[in-house]
């Protein structure tokens, strides 16, 4: 599912990220890749609050929906 | 020989590079202590941090770069942080690293690796991870081929295994770091590498795997060393594999680092404690001023919060600077000088920098407020709720630090574009920038607004700022709309929020301090030449009574009077105080002082000449002409181009001097006075 449908408070595993922009090789270098595992902080109708380790990024509403998540399954 | 031997080994260059909010500048800053010296980089205006240390036998320069999460080239600061490497080609260089985020904070490291850099991996912050994670160094060092320690900057530990490592690294053999990625990708480098064999870089691979993804300054570079057919090369066999197996080479490049940093960890790392990660403070805190329906009514309240405070604790202060130069004036009249010298120490001098002396106060509790804003991490978030709003607008969300810096100064504003990394944004802020209120305005507004609006200060000042915002919104709206070179989409936000930390009261006030000092220099130099100016202008021809209508000055305003006479201010004084305060804002006020005899007499004078009308849209034509000759300077440097100078500074002078006759007209249609 795309990442602005996902749940606050949850965490998720990319999928995948499509597109060829540049903006989505900045992402992939600031540690949002396939296979990243992230946690949602706030999913708004505005931007995106994710978060990686201690990191917290922003994502823009348009990127956040191209960002492809799972969720993680809980053993 | 064995002389200059010792001489050469004694001296160490040392760059520290790292992700933002990794804890560079701390590291930095305990590495170097008072020792640190601010200059530019070449040819950009981005600070650059040079320090030095003593450790043993060596004298150490440390370098600090710009943050960066690559070495690619997106932005000025990314540019700056890889060129040094790759040209300066320091003796050591630091990679600092948040340990509580390896994996993406590695990234880096590992294109330090790729392009040979001598590295030392500084695991930071490693006080975050006690008891929750164990590093096996010794394993990482082996499984990296580079020297790792462990510090935190916040409690000063390991800072003597860093200095350590520095030195025993300068002799250390660096073999580029090789991951294979994957036979197709292979070939293609090898057969890259081939065709730039003559190229003067000792890795060449490292130039091919950035043709491969596509690095605009690499292309460049080598289409310029005459390498045109090995990009052509390049771009078609990318081409001809991204269709054959349907992947994105670029991506694939970028996740087989990953895969190979997580391996690493998987080896060197082992997780103490499964940690359910809760949210931070911080989280909680963003929950609420990040909220969809608070974010902006909080923005709002802080912005209204800090110009209310300004001007209520600045105003008490002022009050004692004004009695002191009424009292200077006075005491030097009575010391019997000359006539001619008396007017030009009382008149010239005290009235005029004496005037814009006593905003010192507000100047220095705006610069506080705005430090202290942006040390606690709230900046980030207001460009992060005014994301929306600015994407309607035409803007990115970062553009927003900009704007909000501009109310301290344009310069630095304009400055703080080079973040943005597409080109159509950063000149569409650069051009709305000079509508943000400067400090060097307040004084423009303390004074009108204490004469003519003493109950609402506050309010009036902030609609001025509302004001500015205003203009600059509709401003980009239309040139997006309008100007062909800056139409199409705007570049979407991805930002770190930093995590909030309440910033020390001595880094608060030293980082004002800095600011407001910069003003005092200013009212030093180029506002006491102005106020001279202006003091010559009004003295001579002698024959004429000091600052009256048959003076140079006078005459000289007398030519703009009629001009400014449909908004509301059509007397020959408003038009010189104008002319002069493009030399730098706060001459408007030192104009007034000048011309009419000191800050005391100002409050007199000023009420026979405006309306609180008229005085409104004096205040309104202040704020958005051109800003000051710094600024102008800055856009023209920024943009590099005369063409979008000249607009912006006719662009200015148009909207102001429209704006203040709509405000005066409008104003007299419905009997304000």
């Amino acid at each position: 599912m795309a990442l602005i449908f996902t749940e606050e408070g949850e965490e998720f595993e990319v999928v995948s990220i499509e597109g060829g922009v540049n903006v989505f090789k900045k992402l992939k270098e600031m540690g949002i890749y396939p296979g990243v595992k992230i946690k949602v902080i706030s999913v708004s109708n505005g931007p995106v609050i994710i978060g990686l380790g201690n990191t917290r990024i922003a994502i823009g509403r348009g990127i956040a929906s191209k960002i492809m998540v799972k969720e993680i399954e809980k053993l | 020989m064995k002389k200059t031997e010792v001489l050469e080994t004694k001296i160490l260059r040392v760059a520290l590079i790292g992700n933002p909010n990794s804890g560079k500048s701390t590291i930095f800053n305990i590495l170097t202590g008072a020792n640190a010296r601010v200059g530019n980089w070449p040819g950009v205006t981005v600070e650059k941090k040079e320090g030095r240390f003593k450790y043993k036998d060596f004298d150490v320069i440390v370098t600090d770069l710009p943050g960066t999460y690559s070495l690619t080239s997106y932005s000025i600061d990314e540019r700056i942080a890889r060129d040094f490497i790759i040209n300066e080609t320091p003796d050591v260089v630091v990679c600092i690293v948040d340990s509580t985020n390896l994996v993406r904070n590695m990234y880096l490291l590992i294109l330090l690796r790729e392009l040979g850099a001598n590295v030392v991996l500084d695991l930071n912050m490693s006080d975050m991870i006690e008891g929750k994670f164990k590093i096996d160094v010794k394993k990482m060092e082996e499984l990296l081929g580079v020297p790792v320690v462990m510090t935190s900057g916040i409690k000063e530990t390991g800072i003597d295994d860093l200095k350590e490592a520095i030195i025993k690294a300068k002799n250390n053999k660096v073999i580029p770091l090789e991951i294979n990625y994957g036979e197709d990708i292979e070939d293609l480098i090898s057969d890259i590498e081939r065709q730039i064999e003559k190229l003067s870089f000792y890795n060449k691979r490292f130039i091919a795997l950035g043709l491969l993804q596509g690095d605009p300054q690499i292309i460049q570079d080598l289409q310029n060393k005459g390498f045109k057919e090995a990009v052509e090369f390049a771009n078609l066999k990318v081409s001809q594999l991204e269709e054959k197996f349907g992947f994105d080479i670029e991506s694939e490049i970028i996740e087989e680092r990953y895969g190979f940093i997580e391996s690493v960890l998987k080896q060197s790392v082992k997780r103490l404690i499964s940690i359910e990660e809760k949210l931070t403070i911080s989280d909680k805190i963003d929950r609420v001023v990040t909220n969809r329906f608070l974010g902006i009514p909080i923005f709002a309240l802080f912005m209204w919060l800090t110009f209310e405070i300004t001007f209520k604790i600045g105003g008490f202060f002022s009050d004692y600077i004004d009695q002191f130069f009424g009292w200077l004036g006075e005491a030097v009249k009575g010391i019997g000088l000359s006539q001619i010298l008396t007017s030009f120490l009382t008149d010239g001098i005290i009235n005029g920098v004496g005037s814009v002396l006593v905003f010192l106060p507000n100047i220095l509790l705006l610069f506080l407020f705005l430090s202290f804003l942006e040390d606690v991490g709230y900046m980030a978030r207001a460009a992060f709720v005014m994301d929306k709003i600015m994407h309607y607008i035409g803007l990115p969300g970062r553009s927003f630090i900009s704007m909000i810096l501009g109310f301290g100064c344009n310069v630095p504003a304009i400055m703080s574009t080079r973040t943005i990394s597409e080109e159509k944004d950063r000149i569409l802020t650069i051009l709305i920038n000079p509508f943000m209120s400067c400090t060097a305005r307040l004084p423009v507004y303390s004074m009108f607004a204490g004469i003519f609006f003493s109950k609402n200060q506050g309010l009036i000042v902030f609609s001025l700022y509302f004001l500015g915002i205003i203009v600059a919104i509709i401003s980009a709206k239309v040139f997006r709309i309008i100007i062909p070179s800056l139409k199409g989409k705007v570049s979407p936000l991805v930002m770190e929020l930093p995590p909030y930390r309440l910033p020390t009261l001595k880094g608060v006030l030293i980082h004002s301090w800095e600011k407001s000092n910069q003003f005092l220099k200013k009212a030093g130099t180029i506002i006491f030449i102005g106020v001279v100016v202006v003091w010559v202008l009004s003295s001579f021809p002698k024959s004429y009574e000091y600052a009256s209508e048959g003076t140079f000055i006078g005459r000289l305003g007398q030519i703009l009077s009629p001009i400014f006479k449909p908004a509301g201010f059509g007397f020959w004084q408003a038009g010189v105080t104008l002319i002069f305060g493009i030399i730098a804002k706060e001459i408007v006020v030192g104009t007034f002082g000048t011309l009419f005899g000191g800050e005391e007499n100002i409050s007199k004078v000023i009420p026979t000449l405006f309306t609180p009308l008229s005085a409104y849209s004096f205040m309104v034509m202040s704020l958005l002409y051109i800003p000051c000759i710094a600024s102008i300077g800055a856009i023209y440097k920024e943009t590099n181009s005369i063409k979008w100078t000249v607009f912006s500074v006719v662009y200015s002078i148009g909207v102001g001097y429209l704006m203040a006759v709509l405000f005066y007209q409008v104003g007299l249609l419905f009997r304000v006075h």
